[in-house]
């Protein structure tokens, strides 16, 4: 495939380049810029972590599991480009140094990046914007004194507008196509497309995708990727609800929805890390069908409805449908998620991600509540748990223990052993099924207590 | 002077550029190929047939090679000569190398690597402590016994009395940077190795083994490391040998690099321990009797595993003087990756075997476990320097090693000495169980400070209030001390060289045998080498250590990097002023203690010049500008069979208070606060210092809350990647977070009075697991029995037993 970029401020056009070459690989060994490291090659670390910027503004990614035909026609900084082109350190350097942010000094490059990104951004939230920065030496403390040193400092200028100088000097990005690859403009292209080639693969935010690369040896065959299909992209509302394009992100949706269903939007602030949510996009996360990911218990608790595709045949099928056995979703050859719909709704939900780590873990169990009812009886109960089972899945048997029954304690203990009908969790390195259990079943004890006004959240508790 | 500053690293702008090279930074002539193992997917078995067609016949792929195909002993053992490279028949472990691809690129050597069909009788792994006991599968011929006074008859006779038993796990390194190496031919067969290595001296002579030539035929360059903690202090060096085989045999530079999962998967990690007691002990928790007994799962080869486990029992007593105590330690062999060197290097698991002790025996008298701790303490010593002279103990007359053996690693055998010289303990001294006076204790005065600084007394009461109110989330706190004994316990490793130039304007260049893995060591030892020609730090140029500059060097390890090599920098600076100043002092006609070198300046006499001139006139006057220094730590004898000696030049101290949070229906926990006190002597760096002790004390917590090695029941590891194995996160860190020096100078002497502090706050650490056991004591009636890594699931688990 031929793509366009600007690497540090320079355009760089390249040719034939293999779809599956990370931008790591490409910066290390094809253009000898080895600031940027490698740490793990799946995105946990960090190390790798570039700041790419188009006309949505400046995000961090994770460079060992972006390919390089999902950078056309955006422009990439790497810690080599942050200090200014006299050499005068961006003010993330300076305080790094000056507060004694590095040890080794192998994660300091992605953190530095990170900071920049943050510092551009004006964000100051620095454990989320950092979550996804992994350093085993210095115990953090020194980093975040030199982030929020930085707080304020004046961006350097040849950080200002990078997309308006992307606009004047990549007017018109490169096509990146080169059969069998393709990067469709639109979701009509993709759909014809997809059509004929009911065997590809589909690259959205390529957060899992790239570990079939990097860590599986996967070979994609033909492949297409969809991050120029505008379309896909982008939450639209009305008195219904929400309609989340596909190739929506994470940090997009966590934006959208923290406001509507806080317990969600903090739950989404623990989904991968800020780099992962700059990439990773909803629709992926449901396609993929994963029985760990966290959005699909969410949005089924909240009776999310999925929008399929194929070709110019469209059907909708509420959530939870979608996932039919480990690995196996309901879903025909050609045929592609094109949005989600959550209905407009008065917010009950609470979501309870469990993992051994509170930032950028995968879930153990996570649980998504919203009971509804009318101050003496429980009128509603929608209730999805990812971890349990081999696909998202509603706790249908929890669910009926509550429905019709007063709000109180013993109704909650009854639903509780319920659940033994609903799930046979497995034992793995994340947790063991007795555990899984119990959590799971405590979590409901837990949104009983939440919503009667009790501390329940080690997160709130301070020295 | 520049000793005692807080200046930053001296690495840190190249740091925050990028610009700072690690191995696989460092541009490759063209050519260089790329090297991956591939790996046995069984742990135990043997290997029948090796059917490699498909991996020759891969894209990129140079050559393949087996066992059969090494021609010389390319053996990576740092210890016992029982790690074959390359599989020769036996099956040890899940993740065994078995074969060498040689390709064209990094990722072509990966790819191919895949593509192997070994056929493998498989057998039945050992993979438990239970598993390893039944079929006596052990290193050593049984378990080793340290001893004094008799346990047995003290319990008999305590007037209260129980025992426990906790299961510890390991935890892996996660350096960041992963293990690398390559290997650039020379002329004549000879070979330069760049190394991502803690120890250059080993894979000199490992590779030298490797390719069959003398040690001086290979060269060893480690300008830094991405982090070591303790994990390629050996580890690195099959890298080495395979890269420096390979490129023998090709003719062509050969570098390698393991992905993060081969790393996590071949490489070894801390031992994980299952500790038990029977304790005696009074009314008011004072120890009478305590038998402990060590149970470790070593791995498939020894490695560094004898003297770990050794630690581990040398710091059974942490800061306890305790009278009547057997420790026995069981050194298991098991079909797993051979556990290794890991910051404390065994020393933090005996300290949480007798934390937990301490807890427990709290518990059971309804205690503060502080008082229980308070009440065992060593005394404090007078704080006087002591006025040993720095004379060392000879080691003479000893039949000689073998030329073979590795003598720097500290799996080597020791040397042997005629009388071991343990000094006369005065009858009114403490001693440790291996009955080594403690004569520099201090960690009674320090706990005080603590306890007032941080505010201890009120807010163990209000916690207690807060956890009355709130059935649901629990409290914890807990104060932990520290006493970790600074030397090699293999004590010919003592020893550090440096070599030092002067040039003719002035400038320094300045090296010296330790390396450089993030914690500042290249810093602290130019600032030494500053202030004794009293010039700026900018003057002097650290350089990469090199097997060719220093030769015979200890790994950077046992956190005696600044103590060793600060010392043998000093030695060979010292020689260098003195014969300037004996030439200055010629030439203004006075007398050599009238010239002093201080700000950039020589004063001799009433006269005063640059240093720079002093430099240069010295070299007018054909003064050899250039020296070796060296140094070997004094006053140390250890016998590691009988338990007895003085292994420790010193000791280091602090304590630390933590606070956390549980969750009693999920055992979701969190730090909210933590408290340091630590004792670095005088320091060389205090900045440097307090990094050291921040970094140390998450990692710590780590190890004993969310990192959890997980094997299955064939003895694969499950948690090899960061996507599985937890370290701490940016938000895992404490948010009250205060941590401070105690900061006075070594009694010992040591450089400038400093103190050894890379792996002593690894164990402040240990108070979290303790706050999270207080907060699970807060949830019922009996005993919680926390296991570590406390994760979640285990706090939920213990609170499950405290409520039975």
């Amino acid at each position: 495939m031929d793509i366009t970029f600007l690497l540090n401020g320079e355009v760089v056009s390249l040719s034939n380049v293999s779809p599956t070459t990370t931008l790591l690989d490409w910066l290390r060994e094809e253009r000898g810029l080895t600031g940027t490291k490698e740490g793990c090659n799946e995105g946990d670390c960090g190390a790798c972590s570039v700041m790419i910027t188009d006309a949505q503004g400046s995000r961090a990614l994770n460079g060992c599991i972006l390919f390089l035909p999902q950078v056309n026609g955006k422009a990439i900084t790497t810690v080599e480009g942050m200090a200014s082109p006299d050499g005068t350190l961006h003010p993330v350097q300076e305080t790094m140094i000056e507060h004694h942010g590095s040890q080794c000094g192998f994660c300091t490059p992605g953190f530095v990046v990170s900071m920049a990104t943050a510092h551009l951004n004006g964000a100051t939230d620095h454990d989320v914007q950092l979550a996804g920065n992994l350093c085993r030496c210095t115990g953090y403390a020194p980093i975040i004194r030199a982030a929020e040193a930085a707080e304020g400092t004046p961006v350097p200028a040849h950080l200002r507008n990078l997309s308006g100088k992307l606009a004047k000097d990549i007017p018109a990005p490169t096509k990146a196509e080169g059969a069998p690859h393709v990067q469709p403009e639109s979701s009509d292209a993709l759909a014809a497309w997809y059509l004929d080639n009911p065997d590809a693969t589909l690259i959205a935010g390529a957060t899992d995708v790239g570990l079939w690369v990097t860590k599986g040896f996967r070979d994609l065959g033909s492949v297409a990727f969809l991050n120029r299909c505008a379309d896909l992209r982008g939450i639209t509302e009305d008195e219904t609800g929400l309609r989340i394009g596909a190739m929506t992100t994470l940090t997009e949706v966590e934006a959208k929805l923290a406001p509507l269903h806080p317990s969600l939007g903090t739950m989404l602030r623990r989904y991968g890390s800020t780099q992962v949510r700059n990439a990773a996009t909803l629709g992926g996360n449901i396609a993929n069908g994963s029985p760990i990911g966290d959005g699909p218990p969410a949005l089924i608790a909240l009776g999310a409805t999925l929008h399929l595709r194929r070709g110019d045949t469209r059907r909708e099928i509420a959530l939870e449908d979608f996932f039919l056995n480990y690995g196996k979703q309901d879903r025909a050859p050609g045929e592609f998620v094109e949005a989600i719909t959550v209905p407009r709704q008065h917010d009950t939900l609470r979501c309870y991600k469990l993992s051994k780590r509170f930032d950028q873990d995968i879930s153990a169990v996570c649980g998504c509540i919203s009971i509804t009812g009318n101050g003496s009886q429980i009128l509603t109960a929608r209730i999805a748990f990812g971890g349990m089972a081999a696909t998202p899945k509603r706790a249908a048997a929890v669910e009926a223990a509550l429905v019709g029954q007063p709000w109180s304690e013993d109704t909650i203990r009854n639903a509780m052993s319920a659940m033994q009908d609903d799930f046979t969790p497995l034992s793995d390195m994340r947790a063991s099924a007795a555990y899984r259990m119990e959590s799971a079943q405590n979590m409901l004890l837990r949104y009983f207590h939440d919503a009667n006004g009790q501390t329940t959240n080690v997160q709130e508790v301070s020295a | 002077m520049s000793v005692a500053k807080p200046l930053p690293h001296d690495a840190a702008k190249l740091h925050v550029t990028g610009a700072a090279r690690y191995v696989d930074d460092i541009p490759t002539p063209r050519g260089t190929l790329h090297l991956a193992f591939g790996l046995s997917p069984v742990a135990a078995g043997e290997l029948t047939a090796l059917d490699l067609d498909a991996v020759r016949a891969a894209p990129g792929v140079v050559k393949v090679l087996t066992a059969d195909d090494l021609v010389h002993d390319c053996d990576t053992s740092p210890s016992n000569h029982d790690e074959p490279l390359l599989a020769t028949g036996e099956i040890h472990f899940a993740g065994q190398p078995l074969y060498l691809v040689v390709a064209t690129s990094h990722l072509a050597a990966r790819l191919a690597a895949q593509l192997g069909k070994p056929q493998i009788t498989p057998r039945d792994p050992i993979l438990t402590v239970e598993e390893a006991l039944a079929a006596n599968s052990r290193f050593e011929d049984g378990p080793r016994i340290y001893q004094k006074g008799d346990a047995a008859t003290a319990l008999g006779k305590a007037s209260r009395r129980l025992s426990g038993q906790m299961e510890l796990g390991g935890q892996e390194h996660f350096y960041l940077e992963g293990q690398a190496a390559l290997a650039l031919p020379q002329d004549n067969g000879d070979m330069l190795v760049h190394s991502s290595t803690q120890h250059p001296t080993e894979i000199q002579h490992k590779v030298a083994h490797a390719i069959g030539r003398p040690m001086h035929a290979v060269r060893v360059e480690t300008r830094r490391m991405g982090g070591g903690f303790g994990g390629k202090e050996s580890q690195g060096n099959a890298l080495a040998i395979a890269c420096s085989v390979a490129a023998s045999l090709t003719g062509k530079p050969c570098k390698m690099r393991y992905d993060r999962d081969d790393d996590m998967i071949i490489t070894g990690k801390r031992h994980d321990f299952r500790i038990s007691y029977d304790v005696g002990f009074d009314e008011t928790g004072r120890i009478t009797a305590l038998d402990v007994t060590h149970y470790t799962r070593c791995g498939w080869s020894m490695d560094l595993s004898l003297p770990v486990a050794d630690r581990a029992m040398l710091h059974a007593d942490n800061a306890y003087h305790l009278h009547d105590i057997r420790i026995t330690s069981h050194r298991l062999r098991t079909n797993t990756a051979s556990a290794t060197a890991f910051r404390g290097f065994g020393g933090p698991q005996g300290v949480v075997g007798i934390e937990r002790v301490m807890d427990h025996i709290a518990y059971e008298l309804s205690l503060d476990p502080l008082a229980v701790r308070r009440a065992n303490y060593y005394t404090d010593n007078a704080h006087r320097p002591t006025e040993v002279e720095a004379t060392g103990t000879a080691i003479d007359n000893r039949t000689p090693p073998e030329a073979e053996a590795d003598l720097t690693s500290r799996g080597a055998p020791p040397a042997p000495t005629d009388k071991p010289a343990i000094p006369a303990t005065p009858s009114d001294v403490q001693t440790t169980p291996y009955q080594q006076p403690v004569t520099d204790c201090i960690i009674n005065a320090l706990t005080d400070r603590l306890v007032e600084s941080c505010d201890y007394e009120t807010r163990r009461a209000a916690i207690a209030e807060w956890n009355a109110q709130n059935p649901l989330l629990k409290r914890g706190i807990a104060i932990t001390p520290v006493k970790f004994g600074i030397s090699f316990t293999l004590t010919h490793l003592n020893q550090a060289g440096a070599l030092v130039h002067v040039y003719q304007d002035g400038s320094i260049h300045l090296n010296h045998g330790g390396t450089e893995m993030g914690q500042g060591l290249f810093q602290k030892v130019a600032q030494v080498a500053a202030s004794r020609f009293g010039v700026s730090p900018e003057v002097v140029k650290i350089t990469a250590t090199d097997t060719a500059k220093v030769p015979n060097t200890s790994a950077t390890a046992a956190s005696s990097g600044s103590d060793l090599n600060g010392m043998a920098a000093q030695n060979a600076c010292d020689t260098i002023r003195e014969r300037m100043a004996e030439h200055l002092a010629e030439r203004y006609q006075t007398t050599p203690d009238q010239v002093w070198f201080t700000d950039g300046m020589v004063r001799i006499g009433g006269e005063e010049i640059t240093f720079a001139a002093a430099a240069a006139s010295a070299y007018e006057n054909r003064v050899s500008l250039s020296a070796t220094g060296f140094y070997k730590t004094p006053d140390i004898e250890w016998d590691r069979i009988a338990g007895r000696g003085r292994p420790f030049y010193y000791f280091a101290y602090g304590a630390a208070c933590t606070e956390v949070v549980i969750d009693t229906l999920t055992g979701e926990n969190r730090i909210l606060r933590a408290d340091l006190l630590h004792d670095a002597g005088a320091s060389l760096n205090p900045a440097l210092d307090i990094g050291q002790i921040e970094g140390a004390y998450v990692q710590g917590a780590g190890w004993l809350t969310t990192e959890e090695l997980v094997w299955d029941e064939t003895g694969t590891l499950r948690t090899h990647a960061p996507s599985t194995y937890k370290i701490p996160a940016c938000s895992d860190r404490p948010p009250i977070f205060n941590v401070d020096l105690w900061d006075q100078p070594n009694p010992a002497q040591t450089v400038y009075r400093s103190k050894a502090v890379g792996e002593p706050p690894f164990m402040l650490g240990i108070s979290a697991f303790m706050a999270l056991s207080d907060a699970v004591a807060a949830c019922g009636g009996s005993y919680g029995d926390l296991q570590a890594p406390a994760t979640a699931e285990a706090v939920l688990a213990a609170v499950g037993r405290a409520r039975k």
